[in-house]
């Protein structure tokens, strides 16, 4: 049996819609952590926040395999990364995200190659620039609505005080809520295990976006909501993340999602 | 800031399992509180038994065993043997380098406490615990033949008064046969000593010459006929100075000496004696009684053993169900460390929890059993439950509840390396 790296080329096809300008980081670290700095003070709206060049992983023992060529997500941008059922989104998310590292090409964050950071160093970075929000059982269910909202902040420092410097931690937490469909204080304090399934991915939302991260990566937040919640989702979740001029990666099966996306790219195929 | 983030995580997590954590904080407050409970009494008997006695630099009696001239004198428990004559007490008394020297006599009880002859300067000299005295509750060391000094535990038990009239009886036993006792010569309180936490508090005592007045009419170990019964007042004229005694306590003038001295008096010429330096004899015996200690120490360790087990269950069986809530916890920033602290956090506050529970229990129960244990055993155990003495036990308990937190968290740790972020898989 070949090995999948040498197929990858053939079964997997990726269309990006909308090409983007490419940045070459070739370079030593040193000059890419440059770049790092620059690309945070600056947060101009070109700024490059992922990059994916020549993407390609795959389990071992598995004949399952991931690829993107070319990717290149600026700040405040919406991409929707559609893919079938089984196409390997999520760890497809994992990678985009610092988790799992790609066998061949590279990711960067706000130009920082992943594969260059040690694991701690991803950690704290992921933390720092980058929101989750997943299908479901996005909370950690023994606390509150709110106090899930916050639980970025007490692991990223830089998260904490981009929260803070909007008026105080609560204060941010509750605006998010709100903005997010979610005022009401009973709500606010209800343990997150006692939230409808809608509750929860807003919550999610809301968490994802606290702190003003570079970067939100999504995986199938809507399939557990109906098409009127659906769509509401999407647009306090756009409308927030546009003020906060952060990026969404949302990767899904659902074809109807595309309307709600500026640029979408197709992942086809996955098993060789 | 973070430690304290991931306190209240862990106390979170704990409270959403209230049932079961509160379940493991009593298991864990149970078994510290047997530890706690057996580690004081423990203690507190072998100070105690090792401080029963102090200052005294011998102990003279007739030649035998010296674990039952030990147990006889100090904790007035065996029976007398033969005993030595009075003869050689006075002679060693004189000895040179003999700072003073009394004479103790039983073979008498009252209700089961032992009634020791002795002088007058038995209250002056004799020292207990750390060099202390014994000291008046009421009254004064006794001056008269019939007079009695009794102890704390005696006039407690008892409910005696001052100045009541008391009959004391032969032999040991508390045997109620007016034919072995000595109601005919009542003797009077005329002091009650201060609690010492000793076998003293156990005593009646009396002067010598009360000893011999009381059998003045006695022949051969036999109670007297009608005919040949003296009144007490008859017995104070004729009563004798006495022959024999049960043994003597001895000081030096200097300590050093004191082995010198045991090889002497071990070859007495005029009877074959033996004497006993009481604190190395009495941490040798301790030594022998220890076994027994030591058991009920490891069993303690046992219980505790198994406690910390069972929350390790409690932790480790958490963990299936909590792995997604890791993944989360991942997913917004949490480090594996972080997830590592978080259950060692948990542990430390089962832990600690359950120690506060213990030692709550411990002082309850201890409280409850202190009365019991002061009169049966003279154990006094309020006045060892301290910072001194709990910190250390405190401390250990503290630190075997995170060592149990170790397995599972390590586990956790892990497993949320190879976990990653996606909680619907958790692979």
């Amino acid at each position: 049996m070949p090995t999948p790296l040498n197929y990858m080329e053939n079964s997997l096809m990726y269309e990006q819609v909308q090409t983007a300008p490419e940045h070459e980081h070739e370079g030593s670290p040193a000059t890419d952590a440059a770049m790092v700095e620059a690309a945070q003070l600056t947060e101009s709206p070109l700024t490059s926040v992922l990059a994916v060049k020549n993407l390609s992983f795959a389990w071992p023992a598995s004949s399952f395999q991931i690829g993107i060529t070319d990717l290149n997500v600026k700040s405040g941008e919406h991409w929707l990364l559609e893919g079938p059922s089984g196409s390997g989104k999520s760890t497809l998310l994992q990678l985009l995200g610092g988790v799992l590292l790609p066998q061949r090409g590279e990711v960067r964050i706000l130009g920082q190659r992943w594969a260059a950071l040690t694991a701690a160093q991803r950690d704290l970075r992921r933390a720092d620039h980058v929101g989750f929000i997943f299908q479901q059982f996005n909370l950690v269910p023994y606390l509150s609505a709110l106090e899930n909202v916050l639980l970025p902040c007490r692991f990223s420092p830089s998260r904490r005080q981009a929260a803070e410097s909007g008026g105080g931690l609560m204060d941010e937490a509750r605006r998010l809520l709100a903005a997010l469909g979610l005022g009401a204080k009973d709500i606010q304090f209800r343990r997150a295990a006692r939230l409808s399934v809608g509750q929860q991915q807003r919550v999610a939302a809301a968490r994802a976006l606290i702190g003003r991260p570079s970067l939100v990566l999504a995986d199938e937040p809507t399939s557990a909501l109906d098409a009127d919640n659906r769509d509401a989702f999407l647009e306090v979740l756009f409308s927030e993340a546009r003020s906060a001029n952060t990026a969404i990666v949302l990767v899904s099966h659902d074809t109807n999602l595309r309307a709600h996306f500026e640029r979408h790219l197709t992942l086809e195929g996955g098993l060789c | 800031m973070l430690m304290r983030s991931l306190l209240t995580l862990a106390w979170s997590s704990l409270g959403s399992r209230r049932f079961v954590a509160l379940l493991t904080v009593a298991c864990i407050g149970l078994g510290s509180a047997v530890l706690i409970v057996v580690e004081q009494i423990r203690m507190e008997a072998r100070e105690a038994f090792t401080r029963s006695v102090s200052g005294v630099d011998l102990i003279v009696g007739p030649r035998g065993g010296s674990v039952e001239l030990l147990m006889g004198v100090v904790f007035r428990t065996g029976t007398p043997g033969r005993g030595m004559t009075f003869e050689s007490y006075r002679q060693i008394a004189a000895l040179p380098g003999v700072t003073w020297a009394l004479p103790v006599s039983f073979g008498d009880s009252h209700h089961g406490y032992p009634v020791m002859g002795t002088e007058a300067d038995y209250f002056k000299h004799f020292r207990y615990g750390r060099s202390q005295p014994l000291a008046f509750a009421a009254g004064s060391p006794f001056s008269d033949i019939f007079d009695a000094v009794i102890g704390a535990e005696v006039a407690e038990r008892l409910g005696y008064q001052m100045n009541q009239q008391i009959a004391l009886e032969h032999g040991l036993e508390a045997a109620m046969d007016a034919e072995r006792s000595h109601q005919d010569k009542p003797f009077r309180i005329v002091g009650i000593l201060q609690r010492t936490g000793t076998a003293v508090d156990r005593t009646v005592h009396v002067s010598l010459a009360g000893i011999e007045a009381m059998h003045a009419d006695w022949l051969g170990g036999r109670p007297p006929d009608a005919f040949d019964r003296l009144s007490a007042e008859e017995a104070r004229l004729v009563a004798k100075a006495p022959e024999r005694i049960s043994a003597m306590l001895v000081t030096l003038d200097q300590r050093a000496a004191a082995l010198f001295m045991q090889a002497r008096l071990g070859n007495w010429p005029a009877e074959p004696l033996s004497a006993v330096m009481p604190g190395p004899a009495l941490l040798e015996l301790w030594e022998i009684v220890g076994v027994a200690e030591n058991v009920l120490r490891g069993m303690s360790w046992c219980v505790i053993t198994v406690v910390l087990v069972g929350m390790l269950t409690v932790l480790w069986s958490g963990l299936e169900e909590r792995r997604h809530e890791m993944a989360v916890l991942r997913a917004v920033g949490a480090r594996p460390r972080h997830i590592f602290l978080l259950i060692i956090g948990e542990a430390f506050l089962l832990t600690l929890g359950g120690v506060l529970v213990g030692m709550f229990f411990a002082a309850l129960t201890l409280s409850a059993l202190e009365s019991t244990l002061v009169q049966h055993y003279g154990l006094s155990l309020s006045a060892a439950f301290t910072g001194s003495t709990i910190a250390p036990l405190f401390s250990g308990l503290l630190v075997a509840g995170l060592l149990a937190g170790l397995l599972p968290a390590m586990r956790c740790y892990r497993r949320s390396l190879s976990d990653g972020l996606s909680p619907e898989t958790g692979g």
